[in-house]
């Protein structure tokens, strides 16, 4: 199912109609960070701890594609391959593809099949810091930010603007010199940033994410985040805020399907792309042009 | 605006076999053949290999092995695939591989075999071939 959606097939978007009603009782945790701060080995561990709470896990492990090929390396399901055979966990990689709609959409998508198949807990692994192009905030419930001792990450986190997002952040590599300065200057950025929408506040855990020490700490603060958003009900106000990005991805997606299917067998395009490139017409105006007479609003609609 | 569809292929190393200089390479030469791999690493148990390749809908299970242990491997391998239903998934195999092997080996019902010193671009055309 999700490869029909990766591949774009026609079919998947009715079969996902179906699935969305059932689609809604999922804990969501998205996890960010730069590149081998141990993003994949932290959720590995973290898989174990929800797995003692018997809680049926999906990870979907997003990689990017390679500009040139389009081929990708997809090596995040590598650290966590000792659940492969537990039915229930489910492992998806998923390379970013230049989505036609953005990352955006594919993850929601797969997020909606999980869900339905009954996953409680979905945990979704992005390169955080600039480079993930889509924002995780509109799918996961938490997010958790990972960084490691000494990569200069803080900086970085306040560039990206990744600080005001995060619910939970994770100091991983804590056997590495650095790990406390880290925590230290991450307290620090949190306690300036704007105070939130809520009243969450946000902590900062430090991990060895390899032989699990401190994780099951984080476990327990998503879990708790997650209750904080039930007792605050802002779930419901996550809910809407999710479903308004859903929709707006969505309606991005389908308008530009139908208006390319449309160009292309139409004349009075291709014409104009004539003119464009006769020099008779430039791009401002002919795309102004085009879409002013396709798109045609009618009063009172 | 439609995605191309891509060859998501899954290489997998059985057994306790620790040569993975070849997998790594060819998983870097697929890529920039424009394939999605999934690398599952060292020492991959046969039903991790077929839980991965059920999860991660592949089309291709490429093995690396180097162990000689290929033919028993390969026949448990297909038999469990068979029984998973992954009626739709071709099985490739590289390593080190005697070159009498080969026809045991597709006789099985594994699609290509590699052996070492295949160029590159052998692997890449036989493996599109698949699909044509
Ligand atoms: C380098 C090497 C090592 C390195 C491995 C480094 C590493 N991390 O990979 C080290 C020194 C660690 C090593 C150790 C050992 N080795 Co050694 N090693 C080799 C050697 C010289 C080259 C292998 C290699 O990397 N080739 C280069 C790569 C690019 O080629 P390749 O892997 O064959 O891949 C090609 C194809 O096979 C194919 N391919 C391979 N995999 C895949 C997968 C897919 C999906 C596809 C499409 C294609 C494909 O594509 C590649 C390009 O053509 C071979 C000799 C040989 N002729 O192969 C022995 C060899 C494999 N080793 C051997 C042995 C016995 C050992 C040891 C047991 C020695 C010992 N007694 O300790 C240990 C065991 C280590 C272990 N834990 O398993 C034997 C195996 C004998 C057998 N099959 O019966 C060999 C054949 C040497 C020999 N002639 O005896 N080894
Ligand atoms: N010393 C130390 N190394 C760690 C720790 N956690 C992970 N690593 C190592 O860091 C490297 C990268 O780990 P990954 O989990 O692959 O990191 P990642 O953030 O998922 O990487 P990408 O997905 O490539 O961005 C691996 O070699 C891990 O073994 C830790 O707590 N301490
Ligand atoms: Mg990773």
């Amino acid at each position: 199912m999700i490869r029909l959606i990766e591949d774009n097939d026609p079919t998947s978007f009715e079969k996902l109609k179906l699935l969305y009603p059932h689609a809604s009782n999922a804990f969501i945790i998205g996890i960010t960070g730069s590149p081998g701060v141990g993003k994949s080995t932290l959720i590995d561990a973290l898989i174990t701890q929800f797995r003692e709470l018997d809680k049926k896990v999906a990870i979907l492990a997003v990689d990017p594609s390679s500009p040139f090929s389009g081929g990708a390396i997809l090596g995040d399901r590598i650290r966590m391959q000792r659940h492969a055979t537990d039915e229930k966990v489910f492992i998806r990689s998923m390379a970013s593809r230049g989505q036609k709609g953005g990352l955006s959409r594919a993850t929601k998508d797969a997020v909606v099949v999980f869900s339905a198949m009954g996953y409680e807990i979905i945990i979704i692994e992005t390169v955080g810091a600039g480079q993930a192009e889509f924002d995780i905030a509109n799918i996961a419930h938490s997010i958790g930010i990972v960084t490691s001792p000494g990569a200069g990450d803080g900086i970085q986190a306040v560039k990206a603007g990744i600080l005001e997002t995060g619910d939970i952040f994770i100091v991983n590599k804590s056997d590495k010199l650095d790990a406390d300065a880290s925590v230290h200057q991450l307290n620090m950025m949190i306690e300036m940033r704007k105070s939130s929408k809520t009243n969450w506040k946000a902590q900062v855990l430090k991990t060895i994410a390899q032989n699990g020490t401190g994780v099951k700490e984080v476990a327990d603060a998503f879990l708790s985040h997650f209750d904080f958003m039930k007792n605050n009900n802002l779930i419901d106000q996550k809910r809407n805020a999710m479903e308004k990005s859903y929709f707006n991805s969505l309606l991005k997606d389908l308008i530009l399907e139908k208006l390319f299917l449309y160009m292309k067998n139409s004349e009075a395009c291709k014409k104009i792309e004539k003119e464009i490139q006769s020099g008779s017409m430039d791009p401002l105006s002919a795309a102004e042009f085009l879409v002013n007479k396709l798109i045609v609003f009618k009063n009172n609609e | 605006m439609e995605t191309k569809n891509k060859i998501r292929v899954l290489i997998a190393k059985p057994g306790l076999d620790g040569h993975d200089k070849g997998a790594k390479i060819v998983a870097l030469a697929l890529r920039d053949a424009g394939m999605e791999v999934i690398y599952s690493g060292l020492h991959q148990t046969l039903e991790q290999i077929i839980q991965t390749a059920t999860q991660e809908s592949v089309d291709v299970i490429g093995l690396s092995i180097m162990s000689g242990a290929h033919l028993p491997i390969s026949e448990k391998l297909i038999a469990m695939m068979k029984e998973q239903g992954l009626d739709n998934v071709n099985l490739t195999v590289g390593g080190v591989i005697p070159f009498q092997d080969i026809p045991k080996l597709k006789e099985m019902g594994v699609a290509e075999v590699f052996p070492g010193g295949t160029s590159f671009k052998d692997i890449i055309t036989s493996m599109n071939k698949l699909f044509e």
